[in-house]
């Protein structure tokens, strides 16, 4: 190989030496689909698994058993959770953008002073640990008579929505021209009537991408959750799966939890899917731009 | 009142000084209004719970009844009693869990960002389906942790895992192996799901920052035949290091709290437990407010630290701000 390739023509080396990099690039491609897509390929194909065919180590799908999900779904438990998530998601994300934008109207259309240190704190809160407000967090919610109630966890979930929502709406606030708010004004507007006739309108790209953000934030939250809620039919869908048990830690339903999975996944995938563009300019508008 | 107004922006150069100070106070005044519902939930969720824990730290409260405690100093933290010391600092299982903290963020971090950087050059290469790959690679970061450290606990199962039948056909290992029980595998293990799971983010910033590269020093570089490697190094890694740099803080932070994962994959392990998995036990399991919030504490000031360096560092490149 070597002597022969001294003989070559250049142009032909050359030439292989492009196909060979050619070849590594998509074996590289290869890998990076693979590395991606094969857990999420595999915990469907385990969830379309009878119990019995589950010790055996497949592939492919080779059955379509729904049995899993028949389980699943039966479970009034977690079908409520199910609900719960949506709820507590929805409400968060709700409750965010209408704070998250006055707040960015403010910190991104007016100059004054304790703007910069507004925004520090906004930024420091979005860097807590959650632990760090746990307890605090718990006296609170129990003070406010929301322990094991979904609307306690919507409360706490703003601890990282609020100021991530807060921070990318002001970043796309302050590309909004000047003249529009000046021609508002000068129409007689109120700054309410200007904040959600004017630019909600003109901000309703980037309040789909936080409002994104903060739904799978929330719908993926743990901690708070776990912790707020006591009872099977107050839970969320992350803490009803990470808390599917069977006999004993041995003989966990591998099914069934694969099948749970699933469910919750597969709408958040999609949404991922349709919306990629949008979560990766929310994305890097929270973190590079900020 | 909007007469003034609209006179004071139609003529801005005859606006008396007078009536310019007061659209300013007003303007002010109306911003803060605007601020209030945001400053009173964040008050309400952080600063005043935060300030509680760190005032519970220093008590003897108990999580079944949070009204009924007493002052007891800085014994949660330390205490010297009949030869012995007691309190977090003095807690083994707390040192442990810093050092696994620190272990997992280092590693699994300088990971995420080696493997974020090759797979964003990759992508930033024009190439048929790319639009398709870079779909492929957001499905990581849409699974919920809990799932995916679900779905990895299967594949990582010691009997029936995948992933020993794969290791086992390709020859890496010739008996399987127990990933997420083995005390000298499992933190390999949590190191090895997170690096999954947070890839996506490190690729998608390290695009963004190379898709804002000018493309003009590139052409100069291929006209002066300058090996590709080279102007990596050279050119392209210095450029995009500003954003590298937020990003790898962003996932630092994120690492150094890290909860759900450890405790889904690897339940109260000693080997894998992280501050947060410490902080939470004590906390909930052992119902030991006090003790369990001088934990907490100190995971706070650990992350503290590490904001005011990024904030810093910010601070440099927000300019405008």
């Amino acid at each position: 190989m070597t002597i022969q390739s001294l003989h070559m023509q250049p142009s032909t080396r050359k030439l292989i030496k492009h196909l060979l990099l050619r070849t590594a690039f998509w074996l590289l491609i290869l890998a990076i689909m693979l590395f991606s897509v094969f857990p999420f390929y595999y915990a469907i194909l385990t969830s379309f698994k009878s119990s019995a065919q589950l010790f055996s180590i497949d592939y492919l799908i080779t059955s379509l058993n729904f049995s899993n999900y028949q389980t699943v779904l039966s479970q009034t438990s977690f079908v409520k959770s199910l609900w719960n998530s949506l709820l507590v998601s929805t409400l968060t994300v709700a409750i965010s953008l209408l704070f998250g934008l006055t707040a960015a109207y403010a910190l991104g259309r007016v100059e004054f002073r304790g703007r910069g240190t507004v925004l520090l704190i906004v930024l420091a809160v979005s860097m807590f640990p959650q632990v760090a407000v746990l307890s605090g967090l718990f006296e609170v919610i129990r003070a406010l008579n929301l322990y094991n109630n979904p609307l306690g966890l919507v409360f706490s979930y703003t601890i990282f929505t609020l100021p991530f929502t807060v921070w990318v709406l002001t970043t796309f606030m302050r590309q909004l021209p000047k003249e529009l708010e000046e021609a508002a004004i000068v129409d007689g507007a109120s700054p309410v009537v200007t904040l959600f006739k004017v630019f909600m309108p003109l901000l309703w790209p980037a309040m789909v991408t936080t409002g994104l953000l903060a739904f799978i934030a929330a719908w993926n939250e743990f901690l708070f959750a776990l912790t707020f809620t006591l009872t099977d039919d107050q839970r969320t869908v992350p803490v009803a799966i990470a808390l599917i048990s069977g006999g004993s830690a041995y003989e966990l339903p591998w099914g069934i939890i694969m099948a749970a999975s699933v469910i919750v996944t597969v709408p958040l995938v999609v949404l991922v899917l349709i919306f990629q563009r949008r979560i990766v300019s929310g994305l890097t508008a929270g973190a590079v731009k900020g | 009142m909007s007469n003034t107004i609209t006179q004071s922006l139609a003529e801005p150069v005859l606006r008396p000084r007078a009536t310019r100070l007061r659209l300013v106070r007003q303007r002010t005044r109306t911003a803060w209004f605007f601020l209030l519902p945001m400053l009173v939930v964040l008050a309400a969720v952080a600063g005043w719970p935060l300030l509680r824990t760190i005032w519970f730290s220093f008590t003897d409260a108990n999580l079944g009844n949070l009204t009924d405690y007493s002052f007891i100093g800085i014994e949660n933290y330390l205490l010297y009693e009949d030869g012995m010391w007691y309190g977090v600092l003095a807690d083994r299982l707390w040192w442990r869990a810093v050092w696994n903290t620190l272990f997992f963020t280092v590693v699994s971090v300088s990971a995420e960002t080696f493997l974020g950087i090759i797979v964003a050059l990759t992508l930033n290469a024009k190439f048929r389906g790319r639009a398709l790959v870079r779909a492929a690679i957001l499905i990581p970061w849409a699974i919920p942790t809990i799932v995916s450290a679900r779905m990895w606990g299967w594949m990582l199962h010691d009997q029936f895992g995948i992933l020993n039948d794969i290791f086992m056909t390709l020859g890496f290992i010739s008996e399987p192996l127990a990933w997420t029980a083995d005390p000298s595998l499992s933190m390999w293990a949590v190191i090895m799901v997170d690096v999954w799971k947070t890839t996506p983010f490190m690729t998608l910033l390290t695009l963004a920052a190379l898709q804002m590269l000018p493309s003009d020093c590139y052409e100069a570089a291929k006209v002066d035949g300058i090996h590709p490697v080279r102007v990596f190094f050279k050119v392209t890694l210095p450029l995009i290091a500003p954003a590298l740099m937020v990003a790898v803080i962003f996932r630092v932070l994120d690492a150094l709290r890290v909860f759900d994962l450890i405790f889904v994959l690897t339940s109260n392990s000693s080997d894998t437990m992280s501050m947060s998995v410490y902080a939470r036990q004590q906390l909930v399991e052992f119902q030991d407010v006090g003790y369990g919030s001088a934990a907490s504490t100190l995971l706070f000031l650990v992350i503290a630290l590490c904001t005011i360096a990024y904030l810093y560092l910010g601070r440099k490149r927000m300019g405008g701000y």
